[in-house]
């Protein structure tokens, strides 16, 4: 994955409460490889009817090109199912702002170059006011922590580690992997330490 | 002296490979479970051409997709190749698997414990959100996303930032006909489903002592419905009692020296929580939930709120839920008709679960049709050595195969547009158990009361005069 410090793009409000994964991504369609694409999953029972037509006023229909979602407490709750962060980055999104985000989908964002954007419950009710049924020109500066959308700055709460990661893309596997003296000195003397921890008969 | 400590951070501590910057660290990891959703993970893996660091600290599961009725031989393409990808994954890779013929195959949460890899002072990891269960030994368990999973195979470590701590004590004793799963969603709708975001949270307690290992179990499933993706009981007798003589569990002398271990696993009584909440266990009611998130829960004596009446935040989400549901306000929720009742998942189908169950519709026929599906095979067996089989099918319910089932739907089994299913799971989200089903959770008991009435109903009355 390769980082970014700034993005430019589109805002729009999905003003909804506890976005869980299940609406994020229904499970009927995580077996796919992620090569075939996740974006047209994403939201796909909010966004279609039964019968797979567009519900033509749902938000993200009416602005398929809205790369930074506006949403209400809670997003991302439920599942660890990375699959829901996929159809958000793949559908294009870059950015969720929210009064609070599912712990484990957080990290699944920034592990995906996503921004999962803490903003207070007031910011976002005024921001979601503000924008109605449209969009509004939208700019996140990871380095500067500042988020400009339709011409008024609302600074980012975002932990240091998350805020690294995005910029640089991290792999974590690889800077794990320079640890790799250090695990093995671990093991062996926690595995003396604590014998027991390791499981009976395999 | 060392400071004082909790239980979190006593387990921690003694996992920290490298510190790092900010309370993070890199934790090594004790056991790792997969399961068909960790397909991605293995992906990532492959395309970059890494071995498993720890194939005996990895174990697969297959759960999420198998089916419950018939045999994997006919059910669809798809769901074939999930379930073979994982059984093709520890064959190349060299784990243990406890595919679809093996008898000890079921539930990932419940297997882990039930073969004894689940023991206190563990990290385990699973890309799965319920892997909270497992605290319910006194362990840190925690659900983890493809990417973490795929860094857990490849270094069987994983770094994370130490979360806040908070305790949950349940004072008192709960009422007959009350359970695990009632005080799980009594705090859940006291807290919010955002309740303990970036909190692990103990449990304690007398009413959390008095809980069996089932009991615990379902507790601390459901923390991640509250937000926190942690959720702990400090070990004790009942946790050594169930461990002694499991399959993976230390034996004889290295069980001794390990309970001596286990025994110092607790909070020192002046440790500090960032957060602390106490309930009182014998007010609660057996609950049922009316919304679409766990925290729309209410006593099942309670009428349906009314969104007019809550605070201005929550109107807006109430009616659509409330609309969603097909439920009218003011009214009672007891009453409520239902079509089908569910008995499954790594909430709630544990022996204990179904015994529950049993009590309530042993003698009696289900007014709606419903699947029963044990959380593991050996919980199966177990059930039909008990006759527990023969008191489901008896009321006309189905008695089906283990898996995840109708808590997820991804096997087929799921509830049909515009249903309402009375269900033992954990998630009341909108397409949850199928795209429009209306799902209520509550309690087994509560489940099987709800069979034999045809609707929502207080299961108490119906256990008077049993044991
Ligand atoms: S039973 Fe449901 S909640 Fe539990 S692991 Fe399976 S799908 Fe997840």
């Amino acid at each position: 994955m390769s980082g970014w410090t700034r993005h430019e793009g589109l805002a729009v409000a999905l003003p909804l409460e506890n976005v869980d994964t299940d609406q994020l991504i229904p499970a009927r369609f995580m077996s796919a490889p992620r090569s075939q694409g996740y974006g047209s999953f994403l939201l796909y029972d909010l966004r279609h009817r039964g019968d797979g037509e567009f519900f033509a006023e749902f938000p993200l229909n009416r602005h398929p090109e809205a790369s930074v979602l506006v949403s209400g407490r809670n997003f991302g709750c439920g599942s660890s199912r990375e699959a829901a962060v996929y159809a958000l980055a793949d559908h294009g999104v870059r950015v969720v702002i929210a009064p609070s985000f599912g712990d484990i989908f957080a990290a699944n964002a920034v592990n995906n170059g996503l921004l999962p954007a803490r903003v207070s419950e007031d910011v976002v009710e005024a921001l979601m006011t503000r924008l109605g049924d449209d969009v509004a020109e939208t700019s996140v500066d990871l380095s500067a922590g500042i988020i400009r959308i339709a011409g008024e700055d609302i600074p980012l709460d975002l932990e240091e580690e998350k805020r690294a990661k995005l910029i640089d893309g991290w792999d974590d596997i690889d800077l794990t992997r320079s640890h790799a003296e250090a695990i093995t000195a671990f093991a062996d003397e926690y595995r003396k330490r604590t014998p027991w921890a390791w499981p009976a008969g395999i | 002296m060392p400071a004082p400590s909790t239980l979190f951070d006593k387990i921690w501590d003694r996992h920290i490979v490298v510190p790092g910057a900010n309370g993070r660290a890199l934790l090594w990891v004790d056991r790792h479970f997969v399961h068909e959703g960790s397909h991605h993970a293995f992906a990532k893996l492959a395309s970059r051409g890494l071995k498993l660091a720890e194939p005996k600290l990895t174990f697969g599961v297959v759960d999420h997709y198998v089916p419950t009725q018939g045999v994997l031989s006919q059910a669809s393409a798809d769901i074939r190749r999930m379930v073979r990808t994982v059984e093709d994954n520890a064959e190349t890779y060299g784990f243990t698997c406890f595919g679809h013929g093996d008898p000890r195959q079921g539930i990932v949460h419940v297997i882990g414990p039930e073969q004894g890899l689940t023991l206190p002072g563990l990290i385990i990891n699973c890309g799965d959100s319920h892997t909270s269960t497992h605290g319910a030994f006194g362990a840190i368990g925690f659900g983890i996303g493809a990417t973490e999973v795929a860094h857990v195979l490849a270094t069987q470590t994983i770094w994370q930032s130490r979360p806040k701590r908070m305790r949950i004590t349940f004072s008192g004793r709960l009422g007959p006909g009350v359970s695990a799963k009632d005080m799980a969603l009594n705090w859940i709708a006291e807290l919010g489903a955002d309740g303990a975001q970036g909190h692990a949270v103990e449990y304690a307690g007398s009413a959390v002592r008095d809980l069996s290992m089932e009991g615990r179990m379902t507790l601390c499933n459901l923390s991640i419905e509250g937000g926190a993706r942690f959720g702990l009981v400090a070990p004790d007798e009942t946790t050594f009692d169930y461990l002694r003589g499991r399959p993976h569990a230390p034996s004889g002398d290295a069980f001794r020296r390990a309970v001596e271990d286990w025994s110092r696993l607790a909070s020192d009584g002046d440790a500090d929580f960032d957060r602390d909440v106490t309930l009182d266990a014998s007010d609660i009611a057996p609950i049922v939930t009316w919304g679409t998130s766990p925290e729309d829960a209410l006593p099942v004596t309670a009428p349906v709120p009314d969104p007019e009446r809550l605070p201005q935040t929550k109107r807006q989400r109430a009616r659509e839920s409330l609309d969603y549901m097909g439920l009218v306000p003011g009214r009672p929720i007891c009453g409520t008709p239902i079509d089908l009742v569910f008995i499954g998942s790594c909430t709630n189908a544990r022996i204990e679960d179904l015994r529950a169950a049993a009590a309530v519709l042993g003698g009696r026929k289900a007014k709606v049709p419903g699947i029963v599906s044990p959380g593991s095979r050996s919980v199966k067996a177990q059930a039909e050595q008990e006759g527990l089989d023969r008191v489901f099918r008896a009321a006309g319910l189905e008695w089906v195969g283990s898996g995840c089932s109708m808590c997820v739907g991804m096997n087929g089994d799921t509830v049909g547009e515009g249903q309402r299913c009375a269900s033992t799971t954990n998630r009341n989200f909108k397409g949850r158990q199928g795209r429009g089903a209306r799902t209520h959770l509550m309690s087994p008991a509560m489940v099987a009361a709800a069979a034999v009435t045809g609707e929502i109903t207080d299961v108490r009355p119906l256990l008077e005069g049993r044991a």
